[in-house]
């Protein structure tokens, strides 16, 4: 193999590793903050133990995700270096900066106030203590914001030229407001929404099935079923509106993604198949006519530009066809599976009022859609990356002319080395997370009417 | 030298970029040093010694994330040259640092039979990450010339960063723990006082021998005395922490923290000497800040943000320290003493 594709496999596993945590921990710090309220609210009543309760736990795995994704994420600011210097000395006035805004004004931010938000419980106020797990919660948005910036620019570029073949600015406004930027950031931000409720969803689900739940396990169910239910259809709405923009600036990626070889008017809808490119056709398709003309641009008659208009610079076809499929499927299920669980929820306690309304089969159902999120999230990453191909920057950039001549050896060797670790802390991270969650030994709810600043209680002195 | 914004931009950019590195290594390096001692306490003694490190080192690792940030933000054109040449530590050093950032947490929310696995890799990820800066920083000094005395020369600060790490964390140790713990964190500073004396005054030795740039900075006639503070300064810094390490005494009178001031100490000072070494070069001998610099228009975008985020950072973090300030206590991420749980299990 050769050099270029390695380093593509490297950055593509670690972008891949690293989304994994902030996926769940952006939605989750807010999750984390409405607890926080929701158990100062109660104050000194009976239900500020249980939302503590919820609170506690869930903060000791956005701790955990948190540690996995700062270490990937120091990971992959070193390897636009080391991997791909070309991309910075031809793009740096760009990229450069919006990277720098990310560090400065969110990453000092969540790591900061983490350290209160964690451990600073018994050394300073209700009030500050919410205060950080606000700034937590915004950091980790704002750390997306500028992200996203960056990747959309790169996905839609805008608002610069092009001198003696580096890139300079012209307008910010333009490069960080870009055509596709709004509609990736509210994609983003609904997939972390969606992950993180799937999570909590599915691993207070786990704690029923394993008769380890307390009260806040309750709250916590009921509330990510709540934000599923209405965080689905706005996801399907927002990635309507994503895909239109997408034809309009990306119609390579769409003619991928769709397997439309050659350019139609009213493009049938691929519902599955097996994109040949040495053939540049689809064997087996099942297919539905003009469906995809009526999607992709709301027209049934619309034509839609196929693979046969970009020769040399489409992406290759099979992976963003399938991870298409696997994100809209994981996405349809998410609609069924939320809205069947807040269905219950609402006809139930109309009903009894019972504590526990869902049955153990539907208990069983949320278990298994824990890691979801993961896998639609990931899915989209890979029609959107994959679909850029072989530009690093659309149209301006070409992936092939950024990559760091290193010879093969060292690449894959420390490709193989990145791997073998991303497969251990996976399989560690998951099992931890089963573990913490089912084992009360391991989670003891916090006393709030405890020690507050000023008095000597808080652990060993 | 006129004086404008394209020059005035990239030297303010090397300094964001030097501070960064510094504050780096001297707040990494403290808890670098921990997880470097950690194999030699007992169970509940590391238990503390992560304690007393839980807070900070996310906000710790941030400082090295800003200084690539800056490298990446402002000088482009030196990014691949330094980064791909680093290739290696670089790889080295980062699966260092994802061992021990997330042993953190994995220790404590593990089974407990998985505990010491996750102890020896931490150890293990800051050796790794402590051995490799010093193997980066020796490869920056000689350019990223890989002649036998270039490898030989970034090998030796390998071996001896690692060291110099420890000192600092035992410092640490020193002032933010009590009792027996504390005592034996003055042994190991015993231990490691000297092998940092010994690679320091090496490495101060090496360097000009190694370039001859920095043999004319330092040994002409008039800056030979305008320098001379800063080797004063670090055999006075280094004075006081043998001497307080020497005396329990003074130690237990609450002067314990005299032991890691005087290692930050020296650590300026080596900071300030390196700074005068390499100025204005961002990679010594081939690429000065303005060559390395990004256009002028995308420096004054970095420099607005930079000029309003880093007088809060700086506040938020001073702020953050003072929070923790003492002793370390047990961590837990409740209020107080933890309760058993409630029982108030529910059935589906």
């Amino acid at each position: 193999m050769d050099t270029l594709l390695l380093s593509r496999i490297q950055f593509g596993a670690n972008i891949s590793f690293h989304i994994l945590f902030p996926a769940i921990n952006i939605a989750l710090a807010w999750f984390l903050v409405y607890f926080r309220v929701r158990g100062n609210a109660a104050h000194g009543r009976a239900g500020e133990q249980h939302w503590e309760e919820a609170y506690y736990l869930w903060t000791k795995v956005f701790a955990l995700s948190f540690a996995l994704g700062v270490v990937t994420g120091v990971t992959m600011s070193f390897q636009f270096g080391t991997n791909w210097p070309g991309y910075l000395e031809r793009a740096g006035n760009i990229a450069g900066p919006l990277l720098g805004y990310e560090i400065l004004s969110a990453f000092f931010l969540e790591a900061t106030f983490l350290g209160i938000m964690l451990f600073g419980r018994s050394r300073v106020s209700d009030r500050t203590h919410l205060f950080a797990s606000l700034m937590v919660a915004g950091g980790t948005t704002l750390s997306a914001f500028w992200i996203l910036s960056l990747n959309s620019w790169m996905q839609t570029p805008t608002g610069h030229s092009i001198v003696d073949g580096v890139v300079h600015v012209d307008s910010w406004w333009q490069v960080i407001f870009n055509p596709s930027f709004p509609y990736r950031l509210a994609h983003m931000l609904l997939a972390s929404t969606l992950t993180a409720s799937f999570l909590i969803a599915g691993l207070s689900a786990y704690q029923y099935l394993r008769r380890a739940a307390n009260a806040g396990s309750a709250l916590a169910l009921r509330t990510s079923i709540a934000v599923a239910a209405v965080a689905v259809p706005l996801q399907i709405l927002a990635g309507d509106l994503h895909g239109l923009n997408t034809l309009e600036h990306q119609p390579a990626k769409i003619a991928a993604l769709e397997g439309i070889w050659h350019t139609e008017k009213g493009a049938a809808l691929t519902l599955f198949g097996f994109p040949n490119e040495a053939e540049r056709r689809t064997e087996y398709a099942v297919m539905v006519p003009k469906l995809a003309s009526l999607i992709l641009a709301h027209d049934a008659d619309a034509e839609i530009k196929g693979l046969n208009e970009f020769p040399d610079a489409h992406p290759p076809v099979a992976p963003v066809f399938w991870s298409f499929r696997v994100m809209v499927g994981v996405g349809v299920l998410m609609l069924a599976v939320s809205w069947w669980m807040a269905l219950t929820y609402w006809r139930r306690r109309l009903d009894t009022g019972q504590p526990m309304p869902l049955s153990r089969w539907q208990l069983r159902v949320l278990t298994a859609m824990t890691f979801s999120g993961w896998v639609a999230t990931l899915a989209g990453w890979w029609v959107t990356e994959i679909g850029r191909q072989p530009f690093m920057v659309y149209g301006v950039l070409r992936t092939a002319d950024l990559v760091a001549p290193h010879p093969p050896g060292v690449v894959l060797s420390t490709l193989v080395g990145y791997l073998l670790l991303y497969a251990f802390l996976l399989v560690a991270y998951v099992a931890v997370l089963m573990y913490m969650t089912t084992h009360p030994a391991q989670q003891p709810p916090p006393t709030p009417q405890g020690a507050r600043p000023g008095t000597p209680i808080g652990g060993r002195a | 030298m006129d004086i404008d914004w394209a020059t005035l931009l990239p030297l303010f950019f090397m300094g964001v970029m030097g501070l960064a590195l510094l504050v780096y290594v001297v707040l990494d390096g403290y808890d670098l040093g921990v997880g470097l001692l950690l194999p030699f306490a007992s169970d509940e003694q590391k238990d503390v010694m992560v304690s007393s490190i839980g807070p900070f080192w996310d906000a710790n690792e941030t400082w090295l994330v800003l200084g690539v940030g800056v490298l990446l933000m402002a000088f482009p054109q030196a990014q691949g040259l330094v980064l791909s040449s680093l290739y290696l530590p670089v790889a080295i050093m980062l699966l260092g640092l994802i061992l021990r950032g997330v042993s953190f947490d994995f220790r404590v929310k593990a089974r407990d039979h998985h505990k010491a696995l996750w102890n020896r890799l931490f150890a293990i990820g800051s050796l790794m990450a402590a051995a490799a800066q010093g193997w980066m920083l020796g490869s920056y000094l000689v350019g990223f010339d890989r002649d036998r005395w270039s490898l030989a020369f970034a090998a030796g600060i390998a071996l001896t960063l690692p060291t110099a790490y420890a000192m600092m964390g035992s410092g640490w140790l020193i002032m933010k723990t009590e009792g027996e713990l504390r005592a034996r964190a003055v042994g190991w500073a015993r231990k490691v006082l000297w092998p940092m004396g010994l690679a320091l005054v090496g490495i101060s030795l090496a360097t000009p021998v190694m370039s001859q740039t920095v043999f004319e900075r330092w040994f002409d006639m008039p800056q030979l005395i305008g320098l001379l503070p800063i080797p004063v300064a670090c055999a006075a810094a280094f004075y006081a922490a043998w001497h307080v390490i020497q005396r329990p005494n003074v130690v237990a009178a609450g002067y314990g923290w005299i032991v890691f001031a005087s290692t930050v100490l020296i650590f300026v000072m080596a900071f300030l000497g390196l700074a005068y070494s390499l100025y204005p070069y961002i990679v010594i001998d081939r690429l000065t800040v303005w060559q390395a610099a990004a256009s002028t228009d995308s420096l004054v975008f970095s420099f607005i943000g930079t000029a309003i985020t880093f007088p809060v950072i700086t506040a938020y973090t001073i702020y953050m320290y003072r929070v923790f300030w003492g002793p370390a206590r047990e961590l837990s991420y409740g209020a107080g003493e933890a309760a058993p749980p409630a029982a108030s299990v529910h059935r589906p």
